[in-house]
């Protein structure tokens, strides 16, 4: 287990991005970090997609934004350190995106009115994870901030922002697009033939909304794939730390070895494991006291032992998968909920103990 | 109400919830409680996660229907199979006369591009391989384990936003097909299932009433899982009982049952405002404590199931305002 501590690794980078399955408290201890940060004296840009409506209301967040708005810290002691943060609106984000890389105002205005564009821009899977990586990359190359950190979206296939960016390109790189934009006589009318049987299986007005989505894109292509690369080299470089968030349970931890297996693939480490809502440990008994009053007691510290050893077990097999030498944080179950922000600090000091 | 009862009211119940609630486990005990009123259940998977097999100690279940537990003296047998985005769109494709169609798109990727160009697709597809099998199985209950919620709205709402996207041609009729089945209390019924937390609990809330507006499924009573059995005598004074403890280890047995009771009344709290935000009734799990989950935890969410469909009244499947009073 790697000897620096979580703080000493927040510190060092410029760009933060939690991942995890849904449900494990990503968004939180996204917050929290952003926090504890921006406390340190940092100017810290929080990106987060989907937070609790309590949360987000904490936050100070009433509605999906592009630009981060101002969080108040309150007075005390916060170093000159600012928090801002977001919450993404993906839709808005993608048009805007669209509207940066058109070569002129019609050209974008034929996309952003395509029914196809509306169907990727809105209920695509991987758009929302996209969109984060396109968000995330805008403030990180900005400058305006030290610390940018993003929340991803809890998808089943949770590392789909990895491969989000180039989800378009791919598309784009698809040989229909090719076919359909190709000069040829033999392609087009090899495309024709195709076009025709694809109306057959969905119908003739989906396949006509391809078609033109295809021809409005005509010569953006070039723009999005060299921005995709950019946004990848941004995640590889050493200013970009990947949290893993997740709980002690045996299906967390399976999907969260899975994480961290494709990021490796991808060349991509863990810097720190969050594991999170762990159950309190109690002091275990060598003898058990008889009196009658003692065995609700007894029962209640049996359960909650069965419980943290059983923890222990799937930490143990995740840490063992993790080979990135992470740092690790244990975060253990509060008795309440957290949704304000003496929740979150409460929670800060125990994700950076002193 | 009986559990066979309960059964008989529709063809199918479609398990739905969040990531981490138990859907899965929730769905394997709804079978083994059919099984043991006698009826045959129907397993069904849809998120190739292969996450039911281990449950019944059996090898992987696939496309194919497979007995996974088999009928005894007092059970009827339980089915299963796995029912996949691709292999759903392939077998749809080759069904509707265009199997060569099917092969050139495969080959050449275009199925990708369908996919993107008309989302839900899949979902609808695996939709309409589940109404097949609700009208050509066997089985007389068909239990869906539905992918985790965000995708599970998405999932239900495929249909209906297909029917208004594909004007014509054979993915309209489709749409308009499962969209009726969805919308028949006496074919479908949805249960979702939450944990007592405030999250998990509020979205509940939301996909219910989205379910309801915007699909017009009917909603089965709602699964609380996870809840703490409550444990007498945690309130006692210590002070003063004799122990051969010291002080030390009496103060961790305190702050161990304080700390249960802590999270018994945060549940109780959060069951409590599930009930008063949502008009249905509450089918309540126990936390198992177990380190694994195989058959004789399943066979115990099943008793517990059981005790509490019989705690419930429900109007007949006929009656089509179940749910939303």
């Amino acid at each position: 287990m790697s000897t620096r501590s979580f703080v000493e690794l927040i510190a060092d980078k410029s760009i933060v991005v939690l991942a995890g399955t849904g449900g494990v408290g990503k968004t939180t201890t996204s917050a929290v970090v952003a926090l504890h940060a921006a406390k340190a004296g940092r100017k810290v840009a929080l990106v987060t997609i989907d937070p609790a409506k309590r949360l987000a209301d904490a936050l100070g967040l009433d509605e999906l934004s592009n630009e981060p708005s101002r969080i108040d810290l309150g007075a005390d002691g916060n170093d000159g350190g600012e928090l801002w943060a977001l919450m993404l609106d993906t839709k808005s984000t993608f048009d805007e995106l669209i509207t940066r890389y058109s070569a002129d105002p019609a050209q974008a205005q034929r996309i952003l009115n395509n029914d196809f564009y509306g169907n990727i821009s809105n209920a695509l899977s991987g758009t929302q994870e996209y969109m984060a990586m396109e968000k995330l990359y805008e403030l990180a190359e900005g400058g305006d901030y030290d610390l940018v950190i993003v929340d991803t979206p809890p998808s089943r296939n949770a590392l789909a922002f990895l491969d989000s960016p180039n989800m378009l390109t791919r598309l784009l790189d698809h040989w229909l697009y090719k076919a359909l934009m190709g000069s040829t006589r033999t392609i087009m009318k090899a495309s024709q033939l195709l076009l025709k049987q694809l109306s057959k299986v969905v119908g003739g007005e989906v396949v006509e909304d391809v078609v033109a989505f295809f021809q409005a894109f005509e010569g953006m292509e070039d723009g999005f794939k060299e921005r995709s690369q950019r946004v990848m080299e941004l995640l590889a470089s050493d200013a970009c730390a990947f949290v893993l968030v997740a709980s002690a349970r045996r299906d967390t931890t399976i999907e969260a070895a899975y994480l961290a297996r494709q990021l490796a693939d991808n060349d991509l480490d863990v810097a720190a494991v969050v594991m999170n809502r762990l159950q309190p440990d109690f002091v275990r008994l060598n003898r058990r006291p008889r009196a009658p009053e003692y065995e609700p007691f007894l029962r209640a510290h049996d359960e909650l032992h069965a419980l943290a050893d059983r923890e222990e077990t799937h930490i143990a097999s995740l840490l063992s998968q993790v080979e990135s030498d992470p740092v690790v944080v244990r975060v253990p179950l509060l008795a309440t909920d957290v949704h304000d922000l003496d929740g979150m600090n409460q929670l800060g000091t125990k994700i950076f103990p002193n | 109400m009986d559990p066979d009862e309960y059964f008989n009211r529709t063809r199918m119940v479609i398990v739905a919830g969040k990531g981490g609630v138990g859907k899965t486990v929730l769905s394997a005990a709804l079978a083994r409680l059919a099984a043991r009123t006698g009826l045959t259940a129907l397993l069904v998977e849809v998120d190739g996660r292969n996450a039911l097999a281990p449950l019944f100690e059996v090898g992987e279940i696939g496309y194919e229907e497979a007995v996974i537990a088999s009928a005894t003296d007092d059970s009827a047998k339980i089915l299963a199979r796995s029912i996949t985005p691709d292999t759903a769109l392939v077998e749809w494709l080759d069904d509707h006369g265009m199997k060569l169609v099917s092969k050139r798109l495969q080959k050449t990727g275009a199925i990708d591009v369908i996919a993107t160009a008309t989302p839900g697709i899949k979902d609808l597809l695996v939709l309409g391989k589940i109404k097949q099998l609700v009208v050509e199985s066997d089985a007389d209950i068909v239990i869906v384990d539905a992918p985790a919620a965000g995708h599970a709205m998405t999932f239900l709402r495929a249909p209906a936003l297909l029917a208004e996207m594909a004007r014509s041609g054979p993915i309209n009729t489709q749409a308009h097909a499962v969209l009726a089945m969805l919308q028949d209390p006496k074919q479908c019924e949805v249960m979702l299932v939450t944990l007592p937390e405030e999250t998990p609990v509020n979205e509940l809330i939301d996909t219910a009433f989205q379910l309801e507006d915007d699909v017009g499924i009917q909603l089965a009573p709602v699964v609380v899982n996870g809840m703490y059995p409550i444990i007498d005598g945690l309130d006692a004074d210590l002070s003063g009982v004799k122990s051969n403890l010291g002080a030390a280890k009496i103060d961790e047995l305190r702050a161990a049952g304080d700390f249960r009771q802590q999270r018994s009344i945060l549940q109780a709290g959060q069951r409590a405002r599930l009930a008063e935000m949502l008009p249905l009734e509450q089918l309540v799990l126990p936390y198992v404590f177990d380190a694994d989950i195989g058959l004789p935890q399943i066979d115990e969410l099943a008793d517990a199931l059981a005790e509490a469909i019989a705690n419930i009244e429900l109007p007949g499947a006929a009656d089509e305002t179940a749910g939303d009073q």
